[in-house]
């Protein structure tokens, strides 16, 4: 059961952090397909921003010292490093669909073509093979937040919570739940959030209540490449260990699925994540787990083929769609290049 | 006079779409040029002499014949990487088909792995399962590729169905059976006794189809590229591009489907069944592109890794770009095709010959599709006026490219198969 929340935690965060990325692009009125492009593009940044430094003495020492606060720290500064190349990568196609007025749905393809083909280039040159990786120990050893972190000995038992919450669980996770919340009130609560919001769903209106139309577009598209940049590193972080391979498996195309499940909101996202995080966490590792503990791996004796626990997020995405299709509203300017004077 | 009648050819839409492309594909050569040059400088190891390599690699690259003793690259005609990129543009000759039919209804089909996948799980099973003694190999080729389309058509039909009836975007369909075909195509594989058992080292692929005697004929091109993978399927390739144009332009049923793309209410009001031309629409595309993955493989010198269900086939991606450089064109298509293998031949050379590797391809590419997601500006740029209007075309909620109409689609081919051609030569 642990296992369970544990993993689907695990998946479910960065799902839920992208989705948040694209509900406020798409608020703005872009599109943003690009937010696959932009995961790959972080997670390969934020990896090898990792790899670099931990050839530096204060770190390398921490890690002997084993002062993981030092640690958490470079996990932030990677997490940062991926949001800030996340956002610059972004502006790609804040620059094409706003001061060229481009097709959104092209360009968004365009960095979606763009970021493995570059993040795959330099890590043929960087590492010489096709995954860049840490460069010594992995994930578990570095960031990974244990009992021995909080000088507790393995064998003592902790409450459920706690186990569930501090054992063999990333911190980065955490920022990222805390984040979403921030930027939830941000998006809903405050000047700035409605007039973005405006700008989705009638331009020419703000921009006659003087509204920048423009800039309202790049703060929204930006903060958007700066959050998937982050999700990409977070999800590389926790369920790669710690590796770039030019690839996050669809997880920014699910990301945009469930936005559009959680019809734009982010309460319906974050609960839609969870649903979603649950089912990739079944495909990912449904021989381990064990649901009521007593020992019976329950969905491995089903005997089910794994393709059709891999399959089933995407089936199940469809499926949502269509159910779901009729009652959802998009932001109405959606996809449309904003032009002054245009009626 | 004759300055005039250069005005007149200027002036024409087509020679501006050609001229946009050219420009896209300029544009993208030097951004590939700045990449290597920048990483070149940067390492210690690597300097000036290997960054002209590279960038004269990818100029090139389809005319190198490799390095002499002494080092130094050595050019001139390589009949090997000629036929490669000829078998190489195949798929992408079809997958390049299959977006432009959608695009021209105004449907982004970004199914295209998908569908190429499903096309050459059918293909090869049927090539495969069916037993060669009893049906004549030649019978059994043609069962395969109808059977490979017909797969792709359903596979392309899905998203359709659910973007005319429950409205769902179709890209987002799209990418959804995309990763549930590659899921499929594993397991049935999986589960198969196709697995090459026969080969120590192959285990994790397919049989050729020739291990059943099915192959693609050669049509005598082995004997103008010696020593290439070259075969008939380029051949048939560009005949289907060819009954795609006459479809597209000059039957009721691609002015049904095109009406539907420029306006799907509007279409509807003048009597067109809009839903079941956005179906079928997205069926044609998906057995265009599901006819790229049949050809591939009905080669018979290729292998299917079929443990594919964390990676889509770039054949699919790459005709998006290939259908955008042709702006939509299916006789252009042709040439942008053979125009982005030739790119891939360059990188397999720069992997061969140099530090730098493959991947500067997709860059490349990629570099070209952000470039023609604003192919309308760089048009416009070229036009020499500012047209506020012109953009109101670039919604692409209904329609990515709905400006080409019958007239200038025409009027683009006459002048984009010298052009481009021409553009092929100059690399050399």
């Amino acid at each position: 059961m642990i296992f369970l929340i544990q993993q689907t935690l695990l998946y479910a965060v960065p799902l839920m952090i992208v989705a948040l990325a694209g509900c406020f692009s798409e608020r703005s009125g872009i599109i943003n397909l690009a937010l696959e492009g932009i995961m790959i593009f972080g997670a390969f940044v934020g990896v090898l921003f990792v790899r670099e430094m931990q050839g530096n003495e204060v770190y390398t020492a921490a890690k002997a010292a084993g002062d993981w606060v030092t640690l958490q720290g470079l996990e932030l500064l990677a997490m940062l490093v991926a949001a800030i190349m996340g956002a610059v990568f972004s502006l790609l196609l804040s620059f094409a669909s706003i001061n060229l007025r481009a097709d959104q749905t092209i360009g968004g393809t365009a960095l979606n073509l763009l970021a493995p083909a570059l993040v795959l280039f330099f890590i043929r040159i960087i590492a010489n093979q096709n995954t860049l990786q840490m460069a010594t120990g992995g994930a578990g050893s570095w960031f990974m937040l244990k009992k021995s972190t909080f000088g507790v000995d393995k064998a003592t038992e902790w409450g459920f919570l706690k186990e569930v919450l501090l054992n063999k669980a990333y911190l980065a996770t955490y920022v990222c739940i805390l984040l979403f919340i921030i930027l939830s009130i941000i998006l809903y609560k405050t000047k700035f959030g409605l007039r973005l919001r405006s700008c989705g769903e009638n331009p020419q209106a703000a921009d006659s209540l003087g509204i920048n139309v423009y800039r309202m577009r790049y703060a929204g598209t930006t903060i958007s490449g700066a959050l998937a940049g982050m999700g990409g590193f977070v999800y590389a972080l926790t369920t790669a260990n710690c590796s770039s391979n030019g690839d996050v498996a669809g997880f920014g195309f699910l990301a945009l699925a469930v936005m559009i499940f959680g019809n734009w909101k982010p309460l319906n996202i974050a609960m839609a994540s969870l649903l979603f995080g649950l089912f990739k966490c079944i495909a990912a590792a449904y021989t381990s787990i064990d649901i009521n503990g007593d020992g019976i791996y329950a969905l491995a004796e089903l005997g089910i083929s794994s393709h059709l626990y891999r399959m089933l997020p995407y089936i199940i995405t469809l499926l949502v769609l269509a159910f779901t299709s009729k009652s959802s509203r998009a932001p109405k300017a959606e996809g449309i290049p904003y032009e002054k004077g245009q009626r | 006079m004759k300055e005039n009648r250069l005005r007149t050819l200027y002036e024409k839409e087509g020679t501006k779409k050609v001229l946009a492309s050219l420009l896209s594909i300029i544009i993208g050569l030097f951004v590939g040029s700045i990449i290597v040059a920048i990483v070149g400088f940067s390492k210690a190891d690597m300097g000036g002499k290997s960054v002209w390599d590279g960038i004269r690699l990818i100029f090139a690259g389809l005319f190198s014949t490799g390095r002499d003793a002494s080092g130094v690259l050595t050019w001139g005609f390589n009949p090997t990487s000629f036929g490669n990129m000829l078998f190489r543009a195949t798929p992408l000759v079809m997958t390049g088909l299959s977006v432009a039919v959608a695009f021209k209804t105004g449907l982004f089909n970004i199914g295209a792995p998908g569908q190429y996948l499903m096309g050459t799980m059918v293909t090869l099973m049927l090539a495969l399962g069916i037993p060669s003694e009893v049906v004549h190999p030649v019978l059994i080729w043609f069962i395969a590729f109808i059977g490979g389309m017909l797969a792709g058509a359903i596979w392309g039909a899905i998203p359709g169905l659910v973007k005319a009836y429950l409205n769902i975007n179709e890209v987002l369909a799209c990418i959804m059976t995309n990763w549930i075909a590659a899921n499929v195509v594993t397991w049935l594989f999986d589960i198969s006794n196709f697995k090459n058992v026969t080969e120590n080292t192959k285990a994790s692929e397919i049989y050729k189809t020739t291990f059943n005697g099915v192959a693609t004929s050669k049509m005598g091109l082995d004997q103008l590229f010696p020593g290439s993978q070259v075969n008939g399927g380029i051949i048939v390739a560009i005949i289907l591009a060819i009954i795609v144009f006459i479809i597209m332009n000059k039957t009721t049923l691609g002015y049904q489907l095109k009406a539907c793309g420029s306006n799907r209410h509007c279409a509807r009001y003048a009597g067109i069944k809009d839903k079941r031309n956005i179906v079928l629409s997205m069926a044609i595309s998906g057995a265009l592109a599901a006819a790229g993955g049949s050809l591939y493989y009905l080669s018979g010198n290729t292998e299917f890794y079929w443990s594919t269900y964390q990676s889509l086939p770039a054949e699919g991606f790459n005709g998006i770009a290939v259908a955008l450089l042709a702006t939509n064109n299916p006789i252009a298509v042709i040439f942008t095709a053979i125009f982005m293998s030739m790119l891939d031949i360059a990188g397999l050379q720069l992997t061969n010959l140099t530090a730098y590797n493959e991947y500067i391809t997709d860059v490349i590419i990629a570099a070209i599709v952000y470039l023609s997601a604003f192919s309308l500006v760089i048009r416009m740029w070229l036009d020499g006026r500012k047209k506020r209007g012109g953009t109101e075309n670039a919604k692409p909620a209904d329609a990515a490219k709905t400006d080409d109409d019958d007239a200038d689609a025409e009027a683009s081919v006459e002048a984009s198969e010298p052009e481009i051609a021409t553009e092929g030569g100059e690399q050399a």
